[in-house]
This record gives C-alpha cells, structure tokens and sequence, in this order.
C-alpha cells in the first residue's frame, strides 16, 4: 500500500495541508476521527485528524503545524512523494444530533478538526455559531470553509489583526452570558480546550472537547493515550478522542503532553539540521 | 550391524554471550549449537516408536523423523520435515516453552535430560539461511476460494500458510505497519531477532499468502462487509493486546508504562535506536518492572539493555509461582535483575509529574487460589518504599473489543475473549478464531496449534465436506 501526497498547500508559516491518496480511509471517514502517519522507515507513528475526505476521489485532507520534527519532515515532503503508513480512520466518530444551538470554538491547528464536525452539525439542522481564533491573522486558517458551514462566524486574534482583539475564550463567555448553548464544542490547543471548559463548567452547557494526548498504535494496544475523565483511566485513541470537557483532568493531560520534551528537541534540532546539509 | 549405544544422560550445552557483555546490547543472548554440537545432541535421541514428544507439540513436528536428519548431519533434509508442520521452525527453536510441551513427554527426561528439541529445531532452521532460498513444499492447484485472516500473530501465520498450501487464496489484514504481532512488538531482538521473523514470515508469503498493513478491522474494514463482497471465509487471529492497569495512584504520571507501550517503543518502533529512529522511550536509571511472567522478564532486560542501574522485578507472589520460563529467569537473575518477591505496589509516587518511587506492601502465602497457586496476601503494616524513575507495568492484558464490538453477533465469554467450537469456529458461520484472543494470553505454539487446527475446518468447510470428518 502506498499513499501518495496529491496536493500540497501552505496555510501560513507553521500551518501546512496535505491532501493524500488513501481510498479505504476516505471511504469509511466519519467527522471527528482521526488517522496515524508514519512518514518513512525510521519515522514515529503521529496522529493527525481528518479535516476533509472524498470518498468518490478517494482522498484525505490533512491539515497541521509544525511542532517537531515528524510534522517537520512531513512538511518538506511534496506532491508526487509518498508516505509510509496511514492508517484509520481511527477514534470514536463526533455524535451529530439535532441539538440546537450549537457553539463551535477553534483554536489554531484545531480549526482543522473542528471544520468537519461545524459542517455535519449544521447539516443535521443545527444553529452553528462558530468563533474562531488564532495569536494573529498570518495564523489564521479555514476561515472561508468555517463560514460556509456556520450560521454566523467570530474571529479573535490575540493581537487584533483580524477580527476582535483577545481569546475565544472570552468571545465564548460573551455567548453563554447572551443567548447559550445547548452544547459547545472546544478544539485546539490542550491549553485552550482546559479554559473553554473552564468556562462553560458555570453555565452547565455540556462541553465537548477533542484530546490531543500522545498516542503510538492508535488501536488500544499500548496505553501511551491514557487521560483521566471523571478520575477514570480511558484509552483517548479507541474510547475519545472527545470526551467531556468538564470531566478530563487536564493538568495530567499538559503532563503527559511533556512527557517527552528532551527528547523531542534532539530529534527536532537533528531533523532541522539535517535539512540545512541537504 | 547397530552399535549398542550408552545413554548420554545430560544434554550438550548451548553457548551463550556472557552475561556482563549481553546485558548491555540488543543481540542475541542464545548463540545456538553448531553442526558439531547439534549431530552430537541428536544422537541422544532413541528414535522412539510411540514417539511421546510429538504429542507435547500443538503442530505436530515429525519429531524424531527431524532429528534423526540432523544425526546424520543433513540439515536440509531436516528443516524440509520440520516445514511439514511448522512454518515458523526459527521463532519456535527459540520461545516455545519446549519443558512444557514437546520435551516434557520425552522419554530420556525420565532419566536425565530430555533431548534438547528446540535447540534442534532452531539449528536446523537456522541454517537454511546459509542454504539460500528453500524450495516450497507442494502446492495444491488454486481452488479459487478466498479466505481472510485477521492479524499476523503466529495463529494467523500459521493458520493462512496452511490454507495457502491446500490452493486458497489467502489474505492477511494486519493492523500494524510490521507483520508477526507479538513477535516483533513485544519479544525483544535479543530473544528474537526481528530479522528472523522477517524471514520466516517471508516464507509465508512465498506460500502465496498476501498481507496487507494499516488495516484495523472493524475501523479500515468490517470484516461482515468482507464476506458479503467476494472472500468465502475468515480467521480472527487478533491477540488479547489490551493492557491492563493496576488502578492504583499515580498510575498516569509520567514514566509509567504499560509492558505492551514499553516493548512495542522498543522493538517495534527501535526506540533503543534513537535518535536514529525516530520513536522516544524513557531510559530509566532505576526502574521498577511489576509482574512475574516472560513479559515482565522481557521489559527488565529491556531496561538494563538501555542503560537502567538498577533494575526491580517486583511481582506479589514468590519465585515458585513465577509464569516466567526457567530460563529466562536465569538469564535475568545473570544480568543483575534484582528480585523482589511477596511485593505489591500500592501507590506510585511522583515529582512535578515524573515517578520518583514505588509505595508496596509485603505480602505473605495464603491458601491456594483458583489457579492452584498459594494466594498472597498482604502483611499489615509492613509498608515500604522502593524508590525508582521509572515504572512498567507487566500484570497482564486482555481481550481489545476494538474489533469484537462491531460484531454482536459474534459470541463472547464473559471476560470478552471470542468463543469458539471444537474446531476453532465461532457463533458466525464460516468464521473462524484462534490464539490468544480465544485462550486469553497464551504461547507461540498453542496460537499456531489453534491456527493449524482452524485451516483444517476451514478448507473442509471450503471444500464441501462435513465439518466432523
Ligand atoms: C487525535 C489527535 C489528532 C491530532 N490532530 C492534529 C491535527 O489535525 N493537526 C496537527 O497539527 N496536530 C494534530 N495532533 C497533534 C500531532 O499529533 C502532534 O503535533 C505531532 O505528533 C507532533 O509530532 P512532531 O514530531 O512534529 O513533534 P514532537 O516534537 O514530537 O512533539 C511536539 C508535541 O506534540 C505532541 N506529540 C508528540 N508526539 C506525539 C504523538 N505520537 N501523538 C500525539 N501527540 C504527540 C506532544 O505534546 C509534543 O510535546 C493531533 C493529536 C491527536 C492525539
Ligand atoms: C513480551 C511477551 C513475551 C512473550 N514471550 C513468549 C515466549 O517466550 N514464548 C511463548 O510461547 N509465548 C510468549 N508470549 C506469548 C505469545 O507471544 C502469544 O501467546 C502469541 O503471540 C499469541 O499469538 P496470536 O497469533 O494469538 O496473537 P498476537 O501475536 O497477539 O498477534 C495479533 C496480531 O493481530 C493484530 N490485530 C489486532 N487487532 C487487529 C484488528 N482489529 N485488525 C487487524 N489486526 C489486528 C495485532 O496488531 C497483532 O499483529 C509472549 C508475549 C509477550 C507480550
Ligand atoms: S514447535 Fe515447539 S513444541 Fe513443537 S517440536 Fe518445536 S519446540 Fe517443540
Ligand atoms: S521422546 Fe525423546 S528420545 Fe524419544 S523420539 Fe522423542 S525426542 Fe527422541
Ligand atoms: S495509542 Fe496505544 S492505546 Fe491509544
């Protein structure tokens, strides 16, 4: 099996989108699932999730940002080059019901994830209030694709280059304090998806989030994904990756987000240096 | 005319690298007999007529009918009557618990040693590499019936090569990037190298069997969808992967791992390789195994091969109620794994979310448990701490319903492990089961038995006939 990049797009600096070929994954994708990469022989296993598919065109849509030295190498690749492994679709789909009015919060990269689950929600006949963020405008992606799928769409910037000026954490209070929700979605940074939860928890709206915890197999062989939800140990790759936001205990989750920052850097610094001698 | 023979009571010895140098790199600890050695080893067989090894062993190798190729030093011939039975001669050689299964029925084992079975099997298998590429046993004309395997593990190895053999055209669907399940993600290079099981598997595929990676059945495909469009008949042959926790605090801090997470960093991904491969592990200097069993083991010497100073086995019962394989636990004891028996965890204790320690109880020797081993229970008051950097977790694991629960149909036990007839068939007409995710957590060669046996139905089945015959 292979699985060749057919399309290739730089989004802003760190944010790059890649569109594969790999039919099966296309074929059975549902919002809110996710895919492990392996990029070449030596390369780790990575989770990414499906921000678009096309069953018919036999596609995937991958969307991320620059970290470290697996979305580094994955960056430099080009149209035509191929990937080692992509497996999935992996997780637990998103829950699309009929709920109301659903509020939508992105973050950076996590727009990406988020775009699929905004559009099958309004699809379902939902009111689709989405706000979007990222530190500046440069940063900012899938703007036009979040507004097609939004009933109406917000904008923050940490430095008020586009849209209003501050966090989508406030924007989001500023909602539940107006009119409410009867559920929010949070994705983004790990960070990001704590304060959101911390902000919904007063107004009792249930909040769905989308973990991001290290994950190796993707199957529930390995145990690397374990986040605590409600005090209980759970496998985010096969039980999440969403889960409540109210009930995930993210200072172990931040931890375990750590668990391999020296090492990380060594691999970074040798993948970037490596580039350089090319 | 025979000449009398005098009963050699002790087996030859196996050469093997020294502990102080081997317990620092990732090769081979068992150097294996030389032709020499191995003529000399065979000899001891009496070539019995009732042939008692041959029932010890769950694939039904010509025991003796190898052996006796081997005494007159002709190891092709040898490794040809192995294969007859037993597409993986070079994994089993090496990890089959052979004083439980071919050499405990031998019949110089009531005297002195048995004949030394796998050491054989192993130096057979192992010279065929330097024989160049085997020919292939016969193979039926293709039958046009298709079968798809789930998993790569030995069950379904075993289980698609024979099936390859008897003309079908067989598929495996492995979820991983690697094919041999537990044989290249969790036994370590230094008790397997992974370029044996390459090679064998490859000889699988030279059977004609396909395998196709990065198919998690039940998520990349339904496996009902399978039957519906085109393949006659199926083999789960998925392991029981699932790891299992202690459920006691601290658990989720930092540098606490499961066996399955420690090893499949390891072996699979080359984490002992890094940077050069990409995949991180933790290097502990003190680290706590907890468990008695071969994967404990494994995880220990893991440890010590990627630096640790200290390296705790910590396991509730006492050595006498070890799982582990003697042999393995002499080769640990070599290497310096410290032993701490009658010892339970009760806390993991850690720093800024890294583990610093281990809170345990002593334990003591109860009444005999359902397992027939003496229970242990804990000494009051008898807290103490063992401090350490790193933690893995080696208690077991058990059925992953990732593929089962989007089967109900497909009939469960109570723990979650599939339910199968007398001849490997599960609830589902025309799907068959095998191995560990039938026994829970067994051996190679049970998996590879149970494999054998659910080709036998399925081509039965295929062919037309009736499923006693
Ligand atoms: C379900 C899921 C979906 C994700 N979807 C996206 C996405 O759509 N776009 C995107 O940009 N990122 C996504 N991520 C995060 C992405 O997997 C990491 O950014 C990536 O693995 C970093 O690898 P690296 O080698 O470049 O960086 P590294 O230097 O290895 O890591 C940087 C940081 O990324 C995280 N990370 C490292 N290794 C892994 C791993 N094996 N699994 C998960 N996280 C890891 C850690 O927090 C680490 O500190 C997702 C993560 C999960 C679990
Ligand atoms: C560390 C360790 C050491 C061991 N040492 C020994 C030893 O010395 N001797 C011995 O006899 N036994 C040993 N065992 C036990 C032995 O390895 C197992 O009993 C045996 O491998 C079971 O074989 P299996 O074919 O049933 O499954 P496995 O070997 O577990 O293989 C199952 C395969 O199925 C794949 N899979 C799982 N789910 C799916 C899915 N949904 N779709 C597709 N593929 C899937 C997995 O990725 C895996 O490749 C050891 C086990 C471990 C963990
Ligand atoms: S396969 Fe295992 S049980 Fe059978 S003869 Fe060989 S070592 Fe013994
Ligand atoms: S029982 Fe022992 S001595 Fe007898 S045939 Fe088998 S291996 Fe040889
Ligand atoms: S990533 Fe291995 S269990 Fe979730």
């Amino acid at each position: 099996m292979s699985y060749p990049i057919i399309f290739k797009e730089q989004m802003s600096e760190q944010v790059f989108a890649l569109r594969v070929r790999a039919p099966q994954i296309a074929a059975g994708a549902l919002p809110g699932q996710f895919a492990i990469l392996r990029i070449n022989e030596g390369g780790e296993r990575f989770p990414l999730t499906l921000a678009d598919w096309s069953a018919g065109e036999g596609w995937i849509f991958l969307v991320f940002q620059v970290v470290g030295k697996s979305t580094f190498t994955l960056s430099k690749l080009q149209v035509g080059d191929e990937l080692k492994d992509v497996v999935g679709p992996l997780g637990l789909p998103s829950e699309i019901e009929k709920y109301g009015r659903v509020l939508c919060v992105g973050g950076g990269v996590g727009i990406a994830a988020l775009y699929p689950i905004a559009r099958a929600l309004k699809a379902t006949g939902n009111r689709v209030d989405s706000i979007i963020g990222a530190r500046s405008q440069e940063l900012l992606i899938l703007e036009k694709e979040m507004e097609d799928v939004s009933t109406s769409l917000a904008i923050m910037t940490d430095d008020g280059s586009k849209g209003a000026k501050g966090l989508v954490t406030w924007a989001l209070e500023e909602e539940l304090k107006g009119e409410g929700a009867d559920l929010v979605l949070a994705i983004g940074p790990a960070i990001m998806m704590k304060f959101a939860s911390a902000v919904t928890a007063p107004f009792k709206v249930p909040t769905r989030v989308s973990l991001n915890s290290i994950m190796l197999d993707g199957t529930g062989m390995c145990g690397t994904c374990r986040v605590e939800v409600c005090g209980k140990t759970r496998f985010a790759c096969v039980e999440g990756p969403e889960f409540d936001g109210n009930e995930v205990d993210w200072n172990l989750l931040l931890n375990r987000l750590g668990q391999y920052k020296q090492e990380e850097a060594v691999s970074y610094e040798q993948a970037r240096s490596g580039c350089c001698r090319e | 005319m025979e000449k009398k023979k005098t009963l050699k009571k002790e087996r030859i010895p196996m050469r093997e690298q020294d502990p102080q140098e081997r317990k620092s790199n990732f090769d081979e600890v068992a150097c294996g007999y030389n032709l020499e050695e191995g003529m000399a080893e065979a000899d001891r067989c009496l070539e019995c007529k009732k042939q008692p090894c041959v029932a010890g062993c769950p694939v039904e190798v010509d025991i003796p009918g190898f052996i006796k190729r081997v005494k007159e030093g002709d190891l092709r011939a040898a490794i040809m009557a192995i294969k007859d039975k037993n597409d993986l001669p070079a994994i089993c050689g090496r990890v089959c618990p052979q004083e439980d299964q071919c050499e405990k029925f031998c019949t110089l084992g009531k005297k002195g040693s048995p004949v030394a079975i796998g050491r054989l099997e192993r130096l057979a298998a192992d010279a065929e590499v330097a024989m160049g590429e085997l020919s292939l046993p016969e193979i039926a004309p293709p039958t046009g019936k298709k079968v798809v395997v789930i998993g790569s593990g030995p069950a379904s190895l075993t289980c698609a090569g024979d099936l390859a053999r008897l003309g079908h055209e067989v598929t495996i669907l492995e979820a991983l990037h690697a094919p041999g399940g537990v044989l290249v993600y969790g036994i370590p290079e230094f008790r397997l190298p992974k370029a044996i099981v390459n090679r064998e598997v490859e000889y699988v595929t030279r059977l004609g069997v396909k395998i196709q990676y990065d198919q998690v059945v039940g998520r990349t495909v339904r496996l009902q969808d399978l039957l519906a469009n085109g393949y006659d008949a199926g083999f789960i042959g998925i392991g029981a992967g699932l790891p299992w926790f202690m459920d006691i605090p601290g658990e989720n801090l930092n540098g606490v791992y499961s066996a399955n997470e420690y090893l499949t960093r390891s072996n699979l991904m080359k984490a002992y390789l890094f940077p050069e491969y990409d995949t991180p592990l933790k290097r502990g200097q003190r680290v706590a195994v907890v468990g008695g069993g071969n994967v404990a083991l494994d995880s220990a010497r893991t440890a010590l091969r990627l630096g640790a100073e200290e390296v705790f086995l910590v396991y509730r019962r006492s050595r006498d109620e070890m799982p582990a394989r003697a042999e393995e636990i002499h080769h640990a004891v070599e290497e310096g794994v410290q032993f701490k028996f009658l010892t339970l965890p009760t806390i993991i204790e850690g720093k800024d979310g890294m583990v610093t320690g281990m809170e345990c109880l002593r334990m003591e020797l109860g009444e005999p448990d359902e397992s027939g081993r003496r229970r242990p229970v804990p000494v009051e008051h008898s807290e103490f701490k063992i401090a350490c950097d790193l933690v893995v977790m080696a208690i077991g694991t058990s059925a992953n319903p990732l593929l089962t629960c989007t089967m109900p149909e497909l009939k469960l036990n109570r723990r979650g492990y599939i339910e199968v007839d007398e001849v490997g068939e599960t609830s589902i007409p025309g799907i068959y089961a095998g191995g560990d995710i039938v026994t829970g957590s067994a051996t190679v060669i049970e998996a590879m038995g149970a494999g054998k046996k659910a080709a036998r139905a399925i081509h039965r089945r295929l062919a037309g006939e009736d499923k006693e015959l």
